[in-house]
């Protein structure tokens, strides 16, 4: 619950609180995304705990002033252990009336919208659709407005700067970013020296930002316009150095250190694709660990360069999103058929087709899982938050080069783009996942002289010997023609493409063998209920469990980071459960797939919006499960005031 | 690059053990032998050489060669030898296939990896037919083509592979045909000294589904009248008696001509390493199929660094300048702070 204290140690009053969520919003041009991404790192080092979910057009600049152009970053910052980036903003900052009018209906009741006047006018307004002024027609009755004009101010503190009023207007996302700062007393320095370094080449810019910045938090302090301030304290984190991080960063900083703990190459063959792309961008950076990167002419060339490269004995590796991953099916099929080493990473955006390429949906599951011809079964791993996907970088890694086999590795646009947190590993305690390659004959043939067999394959992993160009005495050719059992020669035997097809199944289901069972958070036992996740909905899930266990009820949670093969004690988790449900940001793969593998009857909790779950949609989920009729006052997620919700307990 | 140590070999050391299951009489057999023939001349090792097909008669090759080898998928060869031959510089990788392969379904892979300059040998086997899928028309079939797809005749402009190689920035670009056995060996040995993508079109007699197409040019009884050999800073002619010859108007046009009325002076001489593709292109255009007088040899060698060393270069620099691969500092490269 929330505590609000009081300190009277400055000129202003300063409440404590133990969290909010804050939303930026403005027009694509306004920069909200920087603006969010400072406060978080504000936040950050701070040392509160916290959670982001940005959220853009897939426009680079719609039209101005539109709804359609509205471009938004929300971060929920706390003094405690936080798991989601917060169901409804406590403050939303709108800087124009498309801003407003995207957002405000997912603001808490009492929550505090800050605008900028100087937007609100009847252009604006109608170019947002407003037939009358919201800021005094009263529709915002439920909320606490603060009307600042922050066009004029920003461009009244950066007139020093000399500055055109077209430029510097464009500081203004400082003002807010400064005005918010001092709302909840932020440290200043970072943000400062930021600017300093992002736009050291163009002093005019770093005067005005500054000035703005400057100014936005002198504002709050003088302007008395605010009852009070506010501070989140730090959260209690373990020992450690953190870092604040994407899903997209940690996965291709995952992909780096798994090629090191291989002691292979890291090849990446990509085409640009939202939300992908930036792993492309992160990987591009590090040539200084010898990694090579090609962005190839096609989704196609990407996957294919990346097995080339894995034939020749690297960690060949493919970034993509969903229709990217269509196109990859073919060589995808071919890489089971070669059994090689390789990575596709999908970041999984709304579908189908081109969709909703920048919002978050969990919908290549099944794609993942069976989008080829033929009987391809393929290894799939999904990560659950932004930093865990540095693991499954390292994990898919692991399972590539020890089974010889693709794996997919998902991930998410809200995975891909929030951030939170991370305890940087100790890298002298990551895996070792080096594999060998064949150096020598492994067979006899008739005539007594040794010889190469390609698929001849271990006893214990079922993987075949990795003999890479270049060693003398095991030239062989593969390819994606059926080959005879062992000797890897074309065959078109019956019986030796059913013993092939069994064979290639079994290797992955193999798999099961070499993973961690799946954890049970069932702490007080006797649950009726086991909400089942997979990927992206860790944090509402387990937000969401917590909630409900608050209140008294008995639930228990697992989630799934390796969905294909399945851990081995699914089966017998899920059988110990009269009920089950399964969240997911599509309509029931994961469902689908459990009720088909293990006759549960599991019920599944569908949402595709573009956005992740908001816990509350979770909690209601589980009490309808669970048949609690909860009332009003006694439901966590019911409308609160704003800084007295309680997102997560 | 002939390396001492390399052991000398034969034929045999680069034939595998798999039963060569071409049609009889397919022009495929006499690549074949050709390739295997040029390869104990190179000096290169066996083990060091990869060849990688897509899908097609042409794309069997590599199970006929003791070598590394992999026969891909469709029209992906380039860009999977691609992604071998910029992390493995060390390797000789030949990359084989056919009209379809290479101009239809993997023309894109195509068209960029000319342009890269990726490493790589590119033997393309034409015979202007698709045969594995038996005998629809291709991207190389004349206009008109009766085929089980095309029974009004095909409709299409057929590529000029030559052409577009050329309009693709490949740095070395040359054709051969499969009934000169002597030609095709000194046209891929050429390819091999080559740094950077060598493309080889190969006129290939497809005895099932377009037999003859290349006869009127290719037979004995009248290549030297029908086939213009290319020769650097040489003049061009042809004819048993090299009568007939090659000139250059002021616009840049050519014309066949007999070498006795204009004169020797008056005959253009060729020049493979000229930076403009202007000359090369102009050759690609001087017939109009393989029923007129058609050039054969290399079209354009110039030098430009291939893809793969300047992949290599960035790397190297870039751990001359950042170190090597540091990963805690990576982890620790954006802003920290510490907690406890």
């Amino acid at each position: 619950m929330t505590s609000s204290t009081e300190t009277e140690h400055h000129a202003y009053r300063v409440e404590t609180i133990d969290r909010v969520v804050i939303r930026f919003a403005g027009d694509s041009g306004d920069g909200m995304q920087v603006t969010g991404d400072r406060f978080t790192n504000e936040s950050a080092i701070f040392g509160n705990d916290l959670s982001t979910l940005p959220n853009f057009p897939a426009e680079i600049r719609a039209p101005a002033g539109t709804l359609a152009g509205v471009s938004a970053f929300q971060v929920h910052i706390s003094d405690h252990d936080i798991l989601t980036p917060g169901d409804a903003p406590n403050v939303l900052v709108a800087m124009n009336p498309a801003a407003l009018r995207a957002n405000v209906d997912d603001l808490a009741v009492g929550g505090t919208v800050l605008v900028n006047s100087d937007a609100f006018d009847e252009r604006s307004l109608d170019k947002a659709g407003y037939s009358t002024n919201p800021l005094v027609d009263g529709s915002l009755g439920k909320f606490r407005v603060y009307e600042v004009p922050m066009t004029t101010l920003t461009l009244e503190a950066c007139k020093p700067t000399g500055a055109k009023v077209r430029d510097a207007e464009r500081s203004k996302n400082f003002f807010a970013l400064g005005l918010v700062s001092w709302l909840y007393q932020r440290p200043v320095d970072t943000t400062l020296s930021w600017i300093a370094q992002r736009y050291g080449k163009l002093p005019i810019v770093v005067e005005a930002n500054t000035l703005a910045f400057r100014a936005g938090y002198n504002f709050g302090e003088t302007a008395e316009l605010f009852e009070s301030a506010y501070e989140v304290h730090a959260a209690a984190h373990e020992p450690g150095i953190y870092t604040n991080i994407t899903g997209n960063t940690a996965l291709a900083w995952g992909l780096v250190a798994a090629a090191q703990l291989g002691k292979v190459p890291l090849f990446l063959g990509s085409y640009p694709i939202t939300p992908a792309s930036d792993i492309l961008h992160e990987l591009s950076k590090h040539k200084n660990f010898g990694v090579r990167t090609l962005q190839a002419e096609d989704e196609i060339a990407g996957i294919g360069a990346a097995l080339g490269a894995s034939f020749g004995g690297a960690l060949g590796v493919t970034t993509t999103s969903g229709p990217g991953l269509d196109l990859k099916a073919e060589t995808i099929g071919l890489a089971v058929s070669l059994e090689l080493p390789l990575i596709i990473v999908d970041i999984q955006r709304g579908g189908p087709s081109t969709g909703l390429p920048t919002k978050t949906e969990q919908s290549d599951l099944l794609h993942a899982m069976y989008g080829r011809h033929g009987e391809a079964p393929v290894p799939v791993i999904a990560a659950s938050t932004p930093s865990q996907c540095f693991d499954a970088a390292i994990e898919a890694a692991r399972i590539a080069l020890k089974y010889r086999t693709p794996v997919i590795l998902l991930s998410d646009g809200y995975l891909a783009n929030g951030s939170e947190p991370w305890k940087l590993p100790d890298v002298g305690t990551l895996p070792d996942i080096s594999t060998t390659f064949a150096s020598a004959p492994n067979a006899t043939a008739d005539d007594g002289t040794p010889i190469f067999h390609p698929y001849l394959r271990d006893a214990e992993t079922l993987a075949r010997p990795w003999a890479i160009p270049g060693t003398a005495g095991l030239e062989h050719r593969i390819g994606g023609l059926e080959k005879a059992d062992g000797s890897g020669s074309v065959s078109y035997d019956p019986a030796n493409h059913e013993r092939m097809v069994r064979l290639r199944a079994a290797k992955v289901a193999g798999i099961a063998r070499d993973i961690p069972p799946i954890e049970v958070d069932d702490a007080a036992g006797g649950a009726e209920l086991l909400v089942l996740g997979w990927g992206s909905t860790y944090g509402a899930i387990a937000a969401a469990v917590r909630r409900v266990r608050a209140l008294g009820h008995k639930v228990a949670r697992a989630h799934l980071w390796h969905v294909n093969p399945f851990p081995s004690n699914l089966g017998s988790v899920l059988a110990s459960y009269p009920r089950v449900l399964i969240p997911e940001v599509n309509l029931g793969q994961l469902a689908k797939l459990v009720r088909a593998e293990f006759l549960v009857d599991a019920a599944s909790l569908s949402k595709v919006e573009g956005t992740p779950f908001r816990v509350g949609d979770v909690e209601q989920a589980i009490f309808a499960q669970l048949g609690v009729v909860v009332a009003d006052g006694e439901r966590a997620s019911a409308p609160v005031a704003a800084h007295a919700g309680e997102e997560e307990s | 690059m002939a390396d001492a140590a390399v052991p000398v070999t034969t034929r045999k050391d680069w034939s595998s053990d798999q039963d060569v299951r071409w049609c009889p009489g397919c022009g495929d057999y006499s690549i074949l032998a050709a390739v295997q023939l040029a390869l104990p001349e190179l000096g290169v090792r066996r083990e060091n050489t990869v060849f990688i097909s897509g899908i097609g008669c042409a794309a069997r090759f590599p199970y006929y060669m003791n070598t590394y080898g992999m026969h891909s998928i469709h029209g992906r060869a380039p860009a999977i030898a691609t992604g071998l031959a910029v992390t493995r510089p060390d390797l000789e990788v030949w990359v084989v296939t056919g009209d379809g392969d290479a101009l239809s379904i993997g023309g894109n892979h195509l068209i960029h990896v000319l342009r890269r300059n990726v490493k790589l040998r590119i033997l393309l086997f034409n015979n202007q037919i698709y045969g594995l899928t038996k005998g629809q028309y291709s991207p190389t079939s004349e206009v008109g083509k009766v085929t089980k797809s095309t029974p009004f005749g095909s409709l299409d402009t057929p590529f000029n592979p030559v052409s577009l190689a050329l309009g693709a920035e490949a740095t070395f670009v040359a054709r051969t045909h499969d009934m000169d056995r002597k030609h095709m060996m000194e046209t891929f040995s050429r390819a091999h000294q080559h740094n950077g993508t060598a493309f080889v079109e190969v006129y290939q007699n497809c005895n099932v589904f377009n037999d003859g197409a290349f006869e009127q040019i290719t037979s004995r009884a009248t290549r030297d009248e029908m086939l213009i050999p290319l020769e650097h800073g040489r003049a061009i002619r042809f004819g048993a008696d090299a009568e007939r010859g090659v000139v250059m108007d002021a616009q840049g046009r050519l014309s066949l001509v007999n070498v006795a009325d204009v004169g020797e002076d008056a005959l253009l001489v060729h020049d493979e390493q000229r930076e403009n593709p202007d000359l090369a292109f102009a050759l690609s255009r001087l017939s109009r199929g393989p029923f007129e007088p058609t050039p054969i040899g290399v079209f354009r060698a110039v030098e430009r660094p291939d893809y793969g060393s300047k992949m290599a270069a960035q790397v190297l620099e870039a751990q001359a300048r950042k170190g090597p691969g540091d990963l805690a500092g990576l982890l620790k490269s954006g802003t920290t702070w510490t907690a406890g």
